[in-house]
């Protein structure tokens, strides 16, 4: 495995990246408009009700969301890079492995932090939610779930054939992380076994930092933070094997 | 130590059930243009792949230029053109080339050179995905040259091209080699041998002919290279 990274040929490979999403009109616009479109449901959900059931679960929208969209959209891309032929051909060139998964994961990180900028400012601003804590930290979390996401959809592309079954992974891999990440029942609700297979879960960290980031003035979420990292940087290295320059 | 920049030893790949390459052997020199011709499924693209070093292989040995096939320093060196235009259909031509000239550390200049070189100068900004086939695939081709490669090696990128086209390429490959490139190219169709310096001819997994097309003619006393493959394969058999 090349372990040098050339900031030149990663660069290029986001710009590349970033310039074909460009092109896609239609994805781009679902990229950045549905999750304000989503979160924006959900206040209107909420409307007609007393109580506080958007701000309990507009965090854990905005954790997922990023998550969710950018484990999708890059699974496919990658996917089709697979199959096209160009990443056999990038990777009979002087190109490291590292060069490929750090560009995507540069590419779909600014773009997740975009998509996020305008979700939680739309969240802020017109739907009224109230954030105790930095603003700020509400979009290093979204941005790290997303690159999260990316690192996975990196991953899972490896074992899909075609695009139909890349988006699969999509209810294995997310659905049972969503269920059990504290958006319907607060984990430590969860029966025993549950709240033990939640603890291995990478979501329900990203929901828990969110959420304290929404609820108290002074949030301590370096640990859910480093967890979500961790589980970042091991899809990654997953993800580094299964990019092979020699195939049978 | 080999001085041949392409030397195959005793080549065998297996992939899946099927042998594609059995007890493969052969030395290219410098500065020609080599066919490697034989019938679909025949293992031409499992023998380019090798040489790339993208290939696993079961047996044997190959060695680009001196050094392992596959080796890191090759990976400059070497032009692939694979069997599929593998290039990013939603950008344009040139944004194409700009990436890959991006990767490989090659001026702008050089992009502008390679777009000319395959004839694309006026699509230069269509989306590659709006071409035709044969306009996809010189655009694969620009990509392998962008680097100035001293081993081409181009996986039937002639077909499904017009004959005024194809003969414009050959000709391109001829201008490479005479530069001092080595040129490997495969086809399925035998009339483009005679645009060949030197003849690999393949049939299932095996090396049948290593020659030049006129010894290929003489050898066998054919009067086309069709010809002379079905001499050799009712000879063999
Ligand atoms: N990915 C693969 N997995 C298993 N077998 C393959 C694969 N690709 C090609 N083959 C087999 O290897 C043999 C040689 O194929 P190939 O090198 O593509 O031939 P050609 O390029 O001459 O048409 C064929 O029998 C083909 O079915
Ligand atoms: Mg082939």
């Amino acid at each position: 495995m090349t372990t040098e990274v050339s900031a030149r040929v990663t660069l290029a490979v986001a710009r590349r990246v970033l310039l074909q999403l460009r092109r896609d009109r239609r994805t781009l616009a679902m990229l950045l408009v549905l999750p304000c479109a989503i979160i924006a449901l959900l206040r209107w959900m909420f409307s007609a009700q007393t109580g506080s059931g958007f701000q309990g679960l507009a965090p854990a929208l905005l954790a997922l969301i990023p998550f969710v969209v950018m484990f999708l959209v890059t699974s496919v891309t990658t996917l089709r890079e697979r199959t096209s032929g160009t990443l056999e051909r990038l990777l009979a060139m002087p190109l490291g492995k590292a060069d490929f998964l750090f560009g995507y994961a540069l590419a779909f990180g600014a773009v997740a932090a975009v998509q996020s900028a305008l979700a939680v400012g739309v969240s802020i601003w017109w739907l009224g939610l109230h954030v105790a804590g930095p603003t700020w930290l509400l979009l290093v979390v979204a941005v790290l779930d997303a690159v999260l996401g990316t690192a996975l959809g990196l991953l899972v592309s490896a074992f899909a054939r075609t695009e139909f079954q890349a988006v699969q992974f999509m209810p294995a891999l997310v659905i049972p992380q969503m269920l059990l990440c504290g958006l319907f029942i607060h984990r430590d609700q969860l029966p025993g076994f549950l709240h033990a297979i939640s603890n291995c879960l990478p979501l329900s960290y990203a929901v828990d930092a969110m959420t304290a980031v929404s609820t108290r003035t002074n949030p301590g979420v370096g640990g859910d933070l480093a967890v979500v990292a961790g589980f970042t940087v091991a899809a990654l290295v997953l993800g580094a094997l299964t990019l092979r320059r020699r195939t049978a | 130590m080999t001085t041949s920049p392409i030397a195959v030893a005793g080549l065998g790949v297996v992939r899946g059930r099927v042998t594609a390459l059995d007890d493969v052997s052969f030395e290219v020199p410098a500065g020609q243009v080599v066919g490697l011709l034989g019938p679909s499924g025949c293992g031409k693209s499992t023998l380019m792949r090798s040489i790339v070093g993208v290939q696993k292989i079961t047996s044997g040995s190959v060695s680009v230029l001196g050094e392992p096939a596959g080796s890191a320093s090759l990976r400059s060196r070497i032009g692939y053109v694979t069997q599929a235009a593998s290039v990013y259909e939603d950008l344009t031509v040139a944004e194409n080339l700009r990436f890959f000239a991006a990767v490989l550390g090659v001026s702008a200049q050089r992009v502008e050179e390679c777009v000319v070189l395959v004839d694309l100068a006026r699509q230069r900004n269509q989306l590659v995905g709006r071409l035709s086939g044969g306009q996809r695939s010189r655009v694969s081709l620009a990509v392998a040259l962008l680097g100035d490669p001293t081993v081409l090696v181009l996986d039937e990128p002639t077909v499904g091209l017009d004959p005024v086209l194809r003969r414009d390429l050959w000709a391109t490959f001829h201008r490479l080699a005479d530069a001092g490139a080595t040129v490997l190219v495969s086809s399925h169709v035998m009339d483009e041998a005679t645009r060949c310096d030197r003849l690999l001819v393949l049939r299932d997994g095996r090396l049948l002919v290593d020659q030049t097309p006129s010894a290929l003619l003489e050898s066998t006393g054919a009067h086309d290279v069709e010809a002379a493959f079905l001499a050799i394969v009712e000879a063999a058999s």
